[in-house]
């Protein structure tokens, strides 16, 4: 795919969202990437005719954050929490064991273009570490083991689900969520887990509750 | 203290994400009450109440919205800060999955409160289940009435925007945040203005947490007598804990304010294989680490800040004996080497330099003297850089060098993994405990 | 009492500032505030005309009742505040070592090879508040080096201390955010977009702003040390601006040129031409005195020339016409008025080497000569409202345009094309096809008008008023009607200086008119001469003189400046230069006139003489002699010397004699000729109506010698509106035709009314006049496609 006239007309789709156009870039890039599978200079162009910046402009936004790439992206974008805690409690060996299998390094993506891999920082799941994600998908509690099992179901084309989100499908997918974040996939898989009800189950097995107020209801 | 779940009450229905199931336990009973108030009474009662941010530095969040000028003419902003991307917070993303409406409800009456007729929720772009399931709560609410003209009849109006942000710790810092939000670098903004006054589009704008917009619908459907049942004078309510690291049932535990480390450890199981707790962090990694000793203090905003420490997000990592202080404080400073976003000289210099020597230090390759050093550099940023990046930044080497002195000139001979196997603090099945 | 009578008056503030007490104004800055005390605080980002950042954190203070330090670049004094800066504070002074170090630990210890060394502020002041010694032993951060960021701007981005000024002056002086802040953290560094370089026709500025070495040109790198540099401050000659350069030299070769500060004019700005264009100044100099001889030039003896161009010029008198091109200085120029008025006895001057009209020569006697100073760049800048007429004021007066983008007032233009400078500015067009000027002048919306009504209103008229039948006229009458103040932006740096000095027929020194025999008296006396020697009535224009030249009914002809290539008609050129009896060239390069002249005399160039500017808003910019030991002379000195050798007087020809003269004379206060009033026509052109006027950069003889600089002028093209583009099928290229040829451009659409081509006047390969015989206004044929 490339950027063309859908594209820019969902550009200007994102734009219309905000009092002022500008706001609608990061966006905007995302969906770049979702029809380019990295931040291209024909996006940035493209965003720059849009909002009526200069391209420099946008390529000073595009470089500061590290979800825009401006090298190519594999199908599947594998992050691994490397930053203190997920990655002392295991994570630098989920992201060894990935890189050797792959044969890439951070921000590298394999040779077929099927995978690329990323060192990323805390991904707010530190409950549930190491995390990894694919697609930026949570990818809960993973070992090394596990890791490179859901690289191969992937590389078999297999479905795989994420441990706390729908089924995987893509970076650019993905990438198109954080341009229109309804994507329709809300209700798909499990969004809470045990993690997220362990403090709820131990009160309820252990009958402890809030008091109630004399104004509810 | 036991366990009292507020927020978290009903994430065991599968359906709370939903708009149903969201009302079928008590929801949009609060906005319905909003509506009828005065914005100024509801801005009385959020302040009467106490809360304090959740976000990490703790302000007044009534005083914050009190902050904004009314009748100036200008239109008003609420802009809700979900970048949530601390090293050990993990509450807010939480939230959005499980209980997405608790959030859009407390927009709605904090918008109505403040009389700001467009509302931002900056989601960090790392999480798409997080934006789905709150993009989904807005389509639902908007389809509902609940958001767009009119609101249940009220005569208020309002916008939700979802807004994806794409991968920079610093726009968590609020002034970043609305630089990104209105399609720049992330760089923090001279203060003042304050947005308060100038924030959003030059336009006075209230930017809260998650978690904190979350106590909203509470306050305003029970009370704030109910609200200050919880906690401490300077504390008041409940929190959302999110217990991680080295202990056997890590999870999110919501309990009041006040209660103690070693009350949520028990919570959570107790430190993995029964050993030990090494050092912990109240509330992210831009706090003082602490330890052991420190495990009965009641974690609140002012007992923490008196242990020389910060209760942050409340969102507390414990760390067991298998890790080495050294490797954990170098990753921090890796991480906020990242992160700086190069505005500030002493930020942007120093954690590249303070990051080198600790690497230094994690490889066996420092010298004793190089302690002292890295003391004076960390002063150097410290209330010195732009904003609280750096601040942050300054903070894990000097905490730990306070209690792991000794460690930091043992790293001086060898490398750190030496003395300490890495496998033995992997969490999974099969690696070696201490 | 009405609010024109009421002052603002900024309240005052005290302020103490390491123990001593001083009152500000409020809203000052603590830098500025501990500057008034003498006390200089280190900064690197801070920039008193750009908006402050506190980003690079060299200038921490303490301010009591504050607990961290503060920037002192972004802290506004209150009153009663106590201020310790690093001369009383042990916090605001190990803060600020502390900065120092963190902006060192990266920085390359490259000073012996880098341009800034010697004039470096980092260097500077790390000297002043750094450590004698890094405590640094990391790797440093490096980079590929250096990279372009323009043809001209060269980027070290390892040097780089992040401070953002050139950003900041591209984005909210210049308006041209081309250069931005890539990456992030310690990798952030400065940056173009892949596929847009800097080419801003403002971006040396950066380089001068920039704290440290990380910005270079190209023209400049690596030729000189500064302290080997010996500095003058001068005035620039390229356009009527009338910026204050410092132009340094070593060895008797000019190595750059600066902006230098003057809040009144450019601020601290110029742009790219008055920086780097001055290579001409150098190559093909004329060195020697020229007489022909058998139909050939042959070097000749000074006195040996002088002879020979007195006895042309005396034996042809009153039949002489005298052309003195619009660069010269109003010494020159005057000494130019004196010498055909007072020794040849003819009116018959013109100091327009243009386009011209009968009409603007109205305009310009009734309204602008010798009149005192209304219109200021301070007063563009308090403008409610500005309307341009034929005016492009990035392209036409850079200067002008800066203030006006800085003022954020509300400018309207009257033109053919919403330009870049035009949108930069947040202007609006009032649409004109070329030639529908006065048309539109005369039918103006009641807002236009009611907004010209305001007090401080300003219309803004360009040299191309002159191509516009009607045009001067309409504008007369509106400023008249409106009561809005008018000034001419004439384009060259000379062309005000020789108005006011008489250099225009029918015009004497001061705005005298020649008519008038009071003023002919005033101006007899001054030069020491019978009144009735000089001419009464009024005399030929430039046009008029060329075609009087061809027919030789003017014997001779004075020219001095002067490229045919400036001149709207090749053909009536050519046939005066080939028809001319007797021609006297004064000039220090060569051109079509010398070519074919009698007499070559060698002129002083800029630099080798003291003289004076006089800006478009008739402010005097008096600037002094670069080379002290240059020979060669002025204009004003060589015509002395032919009006020994004719053996006549009418009193000095040297500069300090001139000055006096033109001082003695001042301003004419008596009756003026009427404005001009003539009706416009309604023009009917087939096909494409042209658009033109000339860019900054272009193919101007002042420009030649500057690889660097001309790559960065826009890209030559032909610019029409996309319903016209698409009616030629929207081809890639167009080929525009005149009468006399043809050139073949890449098509541009744009924000320009339809039927109306813009071509740029004079740039390389593309000259209206010569290449297609058109002017401006002219029909066009244009058609799709050819091979640019």
């Amino acid at each position: 795919m490339a950027i063309n006239e859908q594209t820019l007309a969902s550009m200007r789709e994102i734009v219309a969202r905000y009092p002022q156009p500008r706001s609608a870039l990061l966006p905007m890039l995302h969906l770049v990437q979702s029809a380019e599978g990295e931040v291209t200079t024909d996006g940035i162009a493209a965003c720059a005719e849009v909002l009526g910046i200069s391209p420099a402009e946008v390529t000073g936004v595009s470089t500061f954050y590290t979800m825009y790439k401006r090298k190519p992206v594999g199908e599947h974008h594998i992050g691994v929490c490397v930053n203190t805690l997920c990655g002392l409690l295991g994570g630098d060996a989920v992201y060894e064991a990935l890189s050797e299998r792959l044969g890439v390094g951070h921000n590298e993506p394999t040779a077929d273009g099927k995978f690329s891999l990323e060192r990323i920082e805390c991904q707010a799941a530190c409950t549930h570490a190491p995390v990894m994600t694919v697609d930026w998908e949570f990818m809960d509690d993973v070992t090394p083991t596990s890791a490179l099992d859901v690289v191969d179901r992937l590389s078999r084309g297999e479905r795989v689900e994420s441990t706390r989100g729908p089924v995987i499908r893509n970076f650019q997918a993905s990438e198109h969520t954080m341009a229109f974040p309804d994507d329709g996939l809300a209700g798909e898989g499990i969004s809470v887990d045990a993690k997220m009800l362990a403090g709820l189950r131990y009160a309820k097995e252990h009958n402890m509750a809030a008091p109630r107020s004399g104004q509810e209801g | 203290m036991t366990l009292t779940p507020v927020i978290t009450e009903h994430w065991d229905q599968p359906d709370l994400y939903t708009i149903d199931g969201y009302r079928r336990v008590g929801g949009y009973r609060a906005l319905e009450k909003a509506l009828k108030q005065d914005p100024d009474a509801i801005i009385n009662s959020v302040k009467d109440s106490g809360l304090r941010g959740r976000g990490g530095a703790g302000f007044p969040t009534g005083l914050k919205w009190s902050f904004v000028p009314q009748n100036d003419g200008k239109p008003h902003y609420l802009v809700v800060n979900a970048d949530e991307s601390e090293p050990g917070a993990c509450k807010d993303i939480p939230i959005m999955m499980a209980n997405p409406h608790s959030l859009i409800e407390g927009v709605i009456i904090t918008s109505f409160a403040i009389r700001a007729n467009h509302a931002f929720i900056y989601i960090r772009g790392e999480v798409p289940n997080a934006l789905r399931k709150v993009a989904n709560a807005v389509a639902e609410a908007r389809r509902a009435g609940l958001i767009g003209k009119n609101i249940l009849g009220s005569g208020f109006d309002l916008e939700i925007v979802v807004h994806s942000g794409a991968g920079a710790y610093i726009c968590g810092e609020e002034t970043a945040l609305l630089d990104s939000l209105e399609g720049f670098r992330g760089q923090p903004r001279l203060k003042p203005p304050f947005p308060a006054v100038a924030g959003l589009y030059a336009s006075p704008t209230v930017i809260n947490n998650v978690e904190t917009i979350c106590n909203i619908p509470y306050i305003i459907d029970r009370g704030v007598d109910w609200f200050r049942s919880f906690g401490t004078e300077k504390s008041p309510g409940f929190k959302v804990w999110a217990v991680s690291g080295h202990v056997n049932n890590p999870g999110i535990f919501e309990a009041p304010l006040g209660i103690t480390m070693r009350q949520l450890l028990e919570y959570a199981g107790g430190v993995r294989g029964g050993g030990k707790v090494k050092f912990w962090l109240p509330g992210g990694s831009s706090v003082p680490l602490l330890t052991e000793e420190h495990l009965d203090l009641p974690m609140t905003y002012e007992e923490m800040a008196a242990a020389g420490t910060m209760l942050g997000t409340g969102t507390p990592m414990i760390f067991d004996e298998t890790v080495s202080v050294v490797k954990a404080v170098t990753r921090w400073l890796e991480f906020y080497k990242h992160e700086s976003c190069g505005k500030c000289t002493p930020c942007r210099e120093g954690t590249y330099w303070i990051t080198g020597m600790l690497e230094n230090f994690e490889h066996g390759h420092a010298k004793e003297s190089d302690l002292e050093l890295l003391a004076s550099a960390c002063n150097q940023i410290a209330g010195r850089s732009f904003c609280a990046l750096g601040d942050a930044a300054a903070t894990p080497f000097p905490a730990a060098l306070k209690y792991f002195r000794d460690e930091f000139i043992a790293a001086t001979n060898s490398p750190v993994d030496d003395e300490f196997d890495p496998v033995a603090s992997y969490i999974y099945a099969g690696a070696a405990t201490r | 009492m009405s609010e024109n009578f009421s002052t603002d008056v900024v309240p005052m503030v005290n302020v103490n500032i390491d123990g001593v007490d001083i009152v500000v104004p409020k809203g000052t800055l603590a830098i500025r505030a501990a500057e008034m005390i003498g006390v200089e605080i280190p900064r690197f980002c801070d920039h008193p005309l750009l908006e402050p950042v506190a980003a690079c954190r060299a200038c921490l203070i303490e301010v009591e009742g504050m607990p961290k330090p503060q920037p002192a670049c972004a802290q506004v004094v209150n009153d009663g505040m106590t201020i310790r800066t690093q001369q009383s504070s042990e916090v605001a002074k190990d803060a600020q070592e502390g900065v120092m170090e963190f902006l060192l630990i990266n920085h390359p210890l490259d000073c012996p090879v880098c341009d800034k060394g010697g004039e470096c502020p980092l260097q500077n002041q790390a000297m002043s508040v750094g450590r004698p010694e890094s405590r640094f032993e990391g790797e440093k951060r490096t980079f590929e080096k250096p990279i372009n960021v323009s043809a001209q701007i060269l980027l070290d981005r390892e040097r780089c201390v992040s401070c953002a000024r050139c950003t900041r002056f591209a984005d909210q002086i210049a308006g041209d955010p081309m250069i931005e802040l890539l990456e992030r953290g310690a990798n952030q560094q400065v940056g173009v977009a892949d596929d847009q370089p800097f080419d801003s026709y403002f971006s040396g500025n950066t380089v001068q702003i920039c704290p440290v070495g990380a910005l270079t040109s190209s023209a400049y790198r690596f030729r000189s040390r500064p302290f080997d540099l010996v500095s003058v401050p001068t005035t620039c000659e390229h356009c009527a601006s009338g910026c204050s350069l410092r132009t340094d030299y070593r060895r008797g070769e000019i190595t750059r040129r600066l902006a230098w500060e003057n809040p009144e004019v450019n601020e601290d700005w110029n742009c790219d031409k008055g920086r780097f264009a001055f290579s001409y100044l150098t190559e093909g100099r004329i060195t020697t005195p020229m007489v022909r001889e058998n139909g050939e030039l042959r070097p000749a003896s000074w006195p040996e020339a002088i002879d020979v161009a007195a006895r042309g010029l005396a034996h042809a008198g009153a039949s002489t016409g005298v052309l003195t091109g619009g660069r010269l200085t109003q010494e020159d120029a005057y000494a130019y008025a004196k010498f055909a008025r007072a020794i040849l006895g003819t009116d018959n001057i013109d100091f327009r080497a243009r386009a011209t009209s009968v009409e603007e020569a109205q305009l310009l006697r009734s309204s602008i000569a010798g009149t005192p100073i209304s219109v200021t760049y301070d007063a563009l800048e308090a403008a409610p409202f500005v309307l341009l007429v034929s005016f492009e004021p990035e392209d036409e007066s850079p200067m002008v345009f800066l203030r006006l983008r800085k003022a954020r007032t509300t400018v309207a233009s009257i033109g053919a094309v919403v330009t870049r400078g035009l949108s930069k500015m947040g202007g609006s067009l009032i649409a004109a096809a070329p030639g529908d000027e006065a048309t539109v002048l005369n039918n103006l919306s009641a807002d236009v008008k009611q907004a010209l009504t305001q007090p401080g209103a300003v219309i803004l008229v360009g040299e191309r008023i002159a191509t516009s039948q009607g045009a001067a006229s309409a504008v007369a009458k509106l400023a008249h009607e409106t009561g809005a103040a008018l000034a001419w932006v004439p384009r060259r740096a000379g062309e005000r200086g020789a108005l006011d000095a008489g250099a225009l027929a029918g015009l004497l020194p001061g705005g005298r008119p020649l008519t008038d025999a009071s003023a002919r008296v005033e101006v007899a006396a001054a030069w020491g001469v019978d009144v009735d020697v000089l001419p009464s009535a009024e005399g030929l224009s430039g046009d008029d003189i060329l075609q009087a030249v061809s027919r030789a009914s003017l014997g001779a002809l004075v020219v001095s400046g002067v490229d045919a290539v400036d001149l709207p008609d090749p053909a009536a050129t050519a046939a005066a230069i080939r028809g001319a009896g007797f021609i006297v060239s004064l000039d220090h390069h060569h051109s079509e006139f010398t070519q074919e002249a009698d007499v070559v005399l060698p002129v002083a160039l800029v630099t080798e003489k003291a003289g004076t500017f006089v800006d478009w808003e008739g402010r005097s910019r008096p600037f002094g002699q670069v080379f002290k030991d240059a020979l060669a002379m002025t204009d004003a000195t060589v015509l002395g010397m032919i009006v020994n050798a004719i053996g006549k007087q009418a009193g000095a020809w040297d500069i300090a004699g001139i000055r006096r003269e033109l001082a003695g004379l001042g301003q004419w206060s008596g009756a003026r000729e009427a404005a001009p009033s003539l009706p416009n026509t309604a023009m009917t052109v087939d096909g494409f109506r042209l658009a033109s006027w000339r860019e900054l950069l272009d193919a101007g003889v002042m420009q030649e010698g500057e690889p660097f600089l001309a790559a960065t002028a826009r890209p030559v093209a032909a610019l029409m509106s996309a319903t016209s583009a698409a009616q030629l099928g929207s081809p890639a290229t167009v080929s525009v035709a005149g009468p006399s040829g043809s050139v073949v451009l890449p098509l541009v659409v744009g924000d320009v009314i339809d039927n109306v081509v813009f071509v740029p006047m004079n740039s390389t390969d593309c000259s209206i006049y010569r290449d297609l015989g058109a002017r401006i206004g002219s029909s066009v044929a244009v058609t799709a496609g050819g091979v640019a």
